[in-house]
C-alpha cells in the first residue's frame, strides 16, 4: 500500500447553481509530481482552490484527508500551516521588493517582537535560491528586474520558505519560454528527490508526459481517468483523447455557410511586449476573413492571440508594430483606436469587465459608447439621447437581454447579458470585421448558444467574423475555417471539414516540436 | 428572473435632488437660529457675491473629479491669474478687456502645461497639480513681490462686485432681476414640456404628473425668490450672470454633449473607453487646459471683488472647490458626478459658511462642521449605493 498524502472525496462544487465539480475524487501519493489535464474551464483550478482553502469548507461538498486527517481549511492560511502551498498562474510577488523580503514575504525571520532579522533573512534566502537553481541571484536584487522565468522560481522559493510539503503549481510554464520551462521543470524533478509532493496543471502535454508520475484528467467538471506513469499510455495523444473525448451534441445553432470574396487580410504582422521590447509576441502572422465567414483562432493560453488581435486593433497593444492590413483590397493605416473602428473593425475583448463595459452607467449608455459620433447617435456634437433608448430598446428586445430597463446599471446584470451588451456595442458601430475575443468566456450554456446565434446572424448579413477562442469544441462547433496559433505564429490553417479537437492539438504539437528543433 | 414589462411611469428619481433639498433644510435651519438674518436681501446679495468663484472653480473641479482626479493647483492659479490681470492694468497700462483677454489665455497655458504633464507624460495629476500649487504660489509673490497690488480702476471692479442696470419699479423693485426670474422660470417649465412631450412622441415612459410638478414648483420657488431677494437690494449681480452662463454652458456639455460623455466614460473605466475608440490622453488633456482658463476667470473675478490682487488670495480654494464636487454626490473613483450637484454643493458650503458666520460662530468651529459635512455627505452617498446592491 503506497503512502497517499492527498486524498479527496467526492467533491462537489457549484456556482449560482451550475456544477464546476461534480463527485471529483483524486489520490495523490507522497513525492510523486501528479498532472492535472483538462481543458480550460474543467476544473482543474476550481479543485485546487477547494484544497487550498480559498473556496472554505462549507462552500463545497465533499471530503479532504491530508496526511491521514480530515481537512477543514477556512482560508489559504490554513491549509499554508498543513504545508499546502499553491502558486498562481498570476504571480504574487512584489516587484519593487528585493528577492529575499519577497521569499519572505508574509513569513518574515523576525527576532524578538516582530522586529525583522534582515542578516538571518538573507542567509537564508542564499540558502533557498540555491534549491531552485537562482544561486547566481543578487537576494537584494528587485523582482520586478528578473525576467518572468526567474520570477517564477522566486515563487518557489518563497513556497520553500514556508515548509513546504504538498506544491501546488497552476500553469507554472505558460507564459515561459522553453528553456526557461525545461529549467523549472527539472527544478520540479529535484523537489521531488527532497521529497516533495507536486500537483502540476499544465496545458503543456509534452511537459507532463516528461515530469508526471500520474496524470488526472478532468472533463467538465468530473474526473475522467488517472494514468499512472509504466503502466498506462503516457503519449500526448493518449491525454488528448481523454481530455476531449466527448460527443458533439447540438449544442451550436445550424448555420448555412454563404461565403463571398476576402474582405479583411493582414500580411506579415509582427508585434513586440510593450514592457520588453525584446519578446517577440506575434511574429508574421498572415491570414485573411472573407464575407459570411466565421474564421476561428485556435490556440492554448498565451499563444498570443489575445495580442495579434488588439495589435490590430488600432495598435491597443504592444510596441514595434509592423504588418500589413487590408479591408476589400485597400491598405488600411491604422495608428489609433479610433481609425479602426471608422475602418470598419470591431474587438470585443476577453475581458469585458476591464476592458469591454463602464459597469456604473448604464445599458443604453454602454452600448452606444463606441458609435457616440456617428450621425445616429449626434449632431453637432450633441447626443441625441432619444435615438440611444430607441437603438438600446430595439437591441434589447432582438438578442433577448434581460435588464429591468435599459437604464439598469450593467454592474448588476449576468455575465451572458453584459456579454450580449458588449456585442450590441460593437454591432451599432456597424463594422464589417469583427473580432470576437473568448465571446462564451464564463458564461453559462444558454446565453452561450444565443450569442452562437448571434454570431451566426452576423455573418448571415455579410459580416467577416473573427472568433478567438480557448475551447476548441467551441470554434469546431461555429467556425467555417480555423487558424492555429501557437507561439505567436500562424502553426495552420484547418478547414472545418470533419475536423476534431485531435487535429488542431496536434498541429500546435507539432509547430512546437519544430520550433524546438 | 422577473417578468419584463413595457412601463409607460416611472418615478423620479430623489437622491438626485437629495442634496438640493438637503441646501433648502440647511438654509432653513440657518434661517431660524438668525432669526431671519440669512434671508435679508442683503446677505443674499452677499451669498452669491462671496461664493461666486468657488462655484466657478468647482465646474472646472467637477470634470477633473470625473476623471478620477483632482487639481491642487487651483487655489495658487487663481492668485497668480488674478496678480496678473492686476499688474497688466495698473503697471503696463493695458485696456481692461485687453488684460482680461490676456489672462485668459495665460490661464488656459497653464491649464495646457500641466495637461501636458497629466496626458503626454503619464505623471499622476495628484502630484502634477501639487508641484504647481507651490510653482504659482511661488510665482505669485515673485510677480507682486510679495505686497499687495491695488486699488483697482472702477471698470475693472464692476466684473466682481458691479450689478446689471438697475430699473426700479413698484415698491422699489429692481425690475430687470424680476424679469430674469420670470423668464427663467417660464424658460424651466417649458423646457420641462418639451422634454416630456419628446418623450412621448418617442413612447417612453415619464414621471406622474404631479412628481413634475411638484419638481417644478419647488425649483420655481426658490429662483424667485432668490431673485426677489435680490432685487429688493441692488439689482442682479454681474457675478451671477457668469455662473449662470458658466452652469449652463458646462452643464450642456457633461450632460448632452458626445465630449462630455467621454469625460464620464475615461472616469469610469479607462481602458474600456480606449477601446472604444475614445482618445483617453486627449480627454485628459482638455480637462486640465480647462480648468486653467476657469481658475484664470475665477482670478479676475476675485482680484475685481477685492479691487486688488494680494499674495494670499485663492489660498485653500481648492479644497472648497474638490468638496463642493464631492458633497454634490460625485463620486471619489470617478466616472460619476453632475454640473448641477457640484454647484449645489458649493452652495452648501457657502450657505454654512455664512450662516455660521451670522450666528457668530468662529472661523475655528467653521471649519469643523464644514469637515464633517464633507466626511457626511460623501460615507452617506456610499452607503446608500451599498444598500442598493
Amino acid at each position: 500500500m503506497p503512502d497517499i498524502i492527498l486524498e479527496m472525496k467526492r467533491i462537489t462544487k457549484s456556482f449560482s447553481g451550475v456544477n464546476a465539480l461534480t463527485d471529483v475524487s483524486l489520490q495523490v501519493k507522497r513525492g510523486e509530481i501528479h498532472a492535472l489535464c483538462g481543458e480550460n474551464g474543467a476544473g482543474k483550478s476550481t479543485l485546487m482552490n477547494v484544497l487550498s482553502g480559498i473556496y472554505p469548507v462549507g462552500d463545497y461538498d465533499g471530503e479532504i484527508i491530508y496526511n491521514g486527517e480530515v481537512c477543514a481549511f477556512r482560508d489559504i492560511r490554513d491549509s499554508e500551516r498543513k504545508g499546502i502551498v499553491i502558486i498562481h498562474q498570476e504571480l504574487a510577488l512584489s516587484p519593487y521588493m528585493s528577492i529575499a523580503e519577497n521569499v519572505f514575504l508574509g513569513n518574515e525571520v523576525t527576532g524578538l517582537r516582530g522586529v525583522i532579522n534582515w542578516d538571518k533573512t538573507q542567509a537564508r534566502a542564499i540558502e533557498i535560491l540555491r534549491k531552485v537553481g537562482l544561486e547566481d541571484e543578487n537576494v537584494g536584487a528587485l523582482v520586478g528586474e528578473l525576467g518572468i522565468g526567474k520570477q517564477q522560481l522566486v515563487e518557489i522559493a518563497k513556497a520553500l520558505a514556508k515548509k513546504v510539503d504538498l506544491l501546488i503549481l497552476d500553469e507554472p510554464t505558460a507564459s515561459l519560454n522553453d528553456e526557461d520551462s525545461k529549467k523549472l521543470l527539472n527544478i520540479m524533478l529535484g523537489l521531488k528527490e527532497q521529497g516533495i509532493t507536486c500537483i502540476i496543471i499544465s496545458h503543456k502535454l509534452n511537459e507532463i508526459s516528461f515530469v508526471a508520475d500520474a496524470i488526472t484528467v478532468i472533463r467538465d467538471g468530473r474526473v475522467i481517468e488517472t494514468l499512472q506513469k509504466g503502466i498506462d499510455d503516457f503519449s500526448e495523444d493518449r491525454i488528448i483523447k481523454g481530455m476531449v473525448g466527448r460527443e458533439m451534441t447540438n449544442r451550436y445553432p445550424e448555420r448555412e455557410s454563404n461565403i463571398g470574396e476576402v474582405i479583411f487580410e493582414v500580411k506579415n504582422w509582427n508585434a513586440f511586449h510593450p514592457d520588453d521590447s525584446k519578446r517577440h509576441v506575434v511574429r508574421g502572422a498572415s491570414f485573411n476573413v472573407r464575407a459570411g465567414e466565421v474564421v476561428g483562432f485556435a490556440g492554448l493560453m498565451g499563444a498570443g492571440r489575445t495580442e495579434l488581435a488588439m495589435s490590430l486593433f488600432g495598435r491597443a497593444w504592444g510596441s514595434h508594430i509592423s504588418g500589413e492590413v487590408f479591408m476589400r483590397g485597400k491598405p488600411l493605416n491604422l495608428r489609433t483606436v479610433k481609425d479602426a473602428i471608422d475602418s470598419g473593425i470591431a474587438y470585443v475583448s476577453e475581458d469585458r469587465k476591464n476592458y469591454g463595459l463602464v459597469l456604473i452607467n448604464d445599458v443604453k449608455w454602454n452600448m452606444t459608447l463606441a458609435s457616440l459620433s456617428s450621425e445616429r447617435f449626434s449632431s453637432y456634437g450633441t447626443i441625441l439621447s432619444n435615438e440611444e433608448i430607441l437603438a438600446a430598446e430595439e437591441y434589447r428586445e432582438r438578442i433577448n437581454i434581460k435588464c429591468s430597463s435599459v437604464e439598469q446599471t450593467t454592474e448588476s446584470l449576468s455575465g451572458g447579458n453584459q456579454q450580449k451588451i458588449v456585442l450590441t456595442k460593437w454591432m451599432l458601430s456597424r463594422p464589417e470585421v469583427l473580432i470576437l475575443d473568448e465571446p462564451t468566456r464564463g458564461i453559462d450554456v444558454g446565453a452561450k448558444y444565443e450569442i452562437y446565434g448571434i454570431i451566426n446572424d452576423l455573418a448571415s448579413a455579410g459580416k467577416a467574423v473573427i472568433v478567438i477562442s480557448s475551447e476548441m469544441q467551441e470554434l469546431l462547433g461555429i467556425c467555417d475555417r480555423i487558424y492555429v496559433i501557437n507561439g505567436g505564429e500562424i502553426a495552420g490553417e484547418l478547414e472545418n471539414d470533419r475536423l476534431t479537437q485531435e487535429d488542431i492539438m496536434k498541429k500546435i504539437m507539432e509547430h512546437s516540436a519544430r520550433r524546438n528543433v | 428572473m422577473e417578468p419584463i414589462k413595457q412601463r409607460s411611469k416611472i418615478n423620479l428619481n430623489l437622491k438626485q435632488y437629495g442634496m438640493m433639498i438637503a441646501l433648502i433644510v440647511i438654509f432653513l435651519i440657518f434661517s431660524t437660529l438668525s432669526s431671519g438674518k440669512n434671508a435679508s436681501p442683503m446677505n443674499i446679495n452677499n451669498l452669491i457675491m462671496q461664493n461666486s468663484y468657488v462655484v466657478i472653480l468647482a465646474v472646472g473641479m467637477l470634470l477633473c473629479v470625473i476623471t478620477g482626479n483632482v487639481d491642487l493647483s487651483v487655489g495658487s492659479v487663481v492668485a497668480f491669474t488674478g496678480a496678473l490681470c492686476a499688474i497688466l492694468v495698473l503697471e503696463y497700462k493695458i485696456p481692461i478687456p485687453a488684460a482680461f483677454a490676456i489672462v485668459l489665455v495665460v490661464g488656459l497655458l497653464i491649464g495646457m502645461w500641466q495637461g501636458f504633464f497629466i496626458a503626454k507624460l503619464g505623471v499622476p495629476p495628484f502630484i502634477v497639480t501639487l508641484a504647481n500649487m507651490l510653482v504659482f504660489r511661488g510665482l505669485t509673490m515673485v510677480i507682486l513681490k510679495g505686497q499687495t497690488k491695488g486699488p483697482l480702476p472702477k471698470d475693472y471692479v464692476f466684473v466682481g462686485a458691479g450689478y446689471l442696470p438697475v430699473i426700479r419699479g413698484w415698491g422699489g423693485l429692481d425690475l430687470l432681476s424680476v424679469f430674469i426670474g420670470l423668464f427663467g422660470s417660464v424658460a424651466i417649465i417649458f423646457m420641462e414640456y418639451l422634454s416630456v412631450k419628446n418623450k412621448k412622441k418617442y413612447n417612453f415612459a415619464t414621471p406622474p404628473l404631479w412628481q413634475i410638478g411638484a419638481k417644478l414648483a419647488i425649483i420655481v420657488i426658490v429662483l424667485n425668490f432668490f431673485v426677489l431677494r435680490l432685487a429688493q437690494y441692488n439689482g442682479a449681480p454681474v457675478v451671477l450672470t457668469i455662473m449662470l452662463a458658466l452652469i449652463l454652458i458646462y452643464g450642456f456639455i457633461t450632460d448632452r454633449m458626445v465630449v462630455g460623455r467621454q469625460i464620464y466614460a475615461v472616469g469610469g473605466n479607462k481602458k474600456a473607453a480606449g477601446l472604444s475608440g475614445i482618445n483617453t490622453n486627449n480627454v485628459m488633456f482638455w480637462v486640465y487646459a480647462n480648468m486653467g482658463l476657469l481658475c484664470a476667470l475665477a482670478g479676475i473675478v476675485l482680484s475685481a471683488r477685492n479691487a486688488s490682487a494680494t499674495p494670499k488670495a485663492g489660498d485653500g480654494f481648492e479644497l472648497d472647490a474638490i468638496a463642493s464636487c464631492y458633497i454634490g454626490g460625485a463620486s471619489a473613483y470617478g466616472g460619476t458626478g453632475t454640473i448641477m450637484g457640484a454647484v449645489v454643493g458649493a452652495l452648501i458650503m457657502g450657505v454654512l459658511n455664512n450662516g455660521m458666520s451670522l450666528i457668530g460662530w468662529t472661523v475655528d468651529v467653521q471649519r469643523v462642521v464644514k469637515g464633517l459635512v464633507l466626511l457626511g455627505a460623501v460615507t452617506i452617498d456610499l452607503l446608500s449605493k451599498k444598500k442598493r446592491k
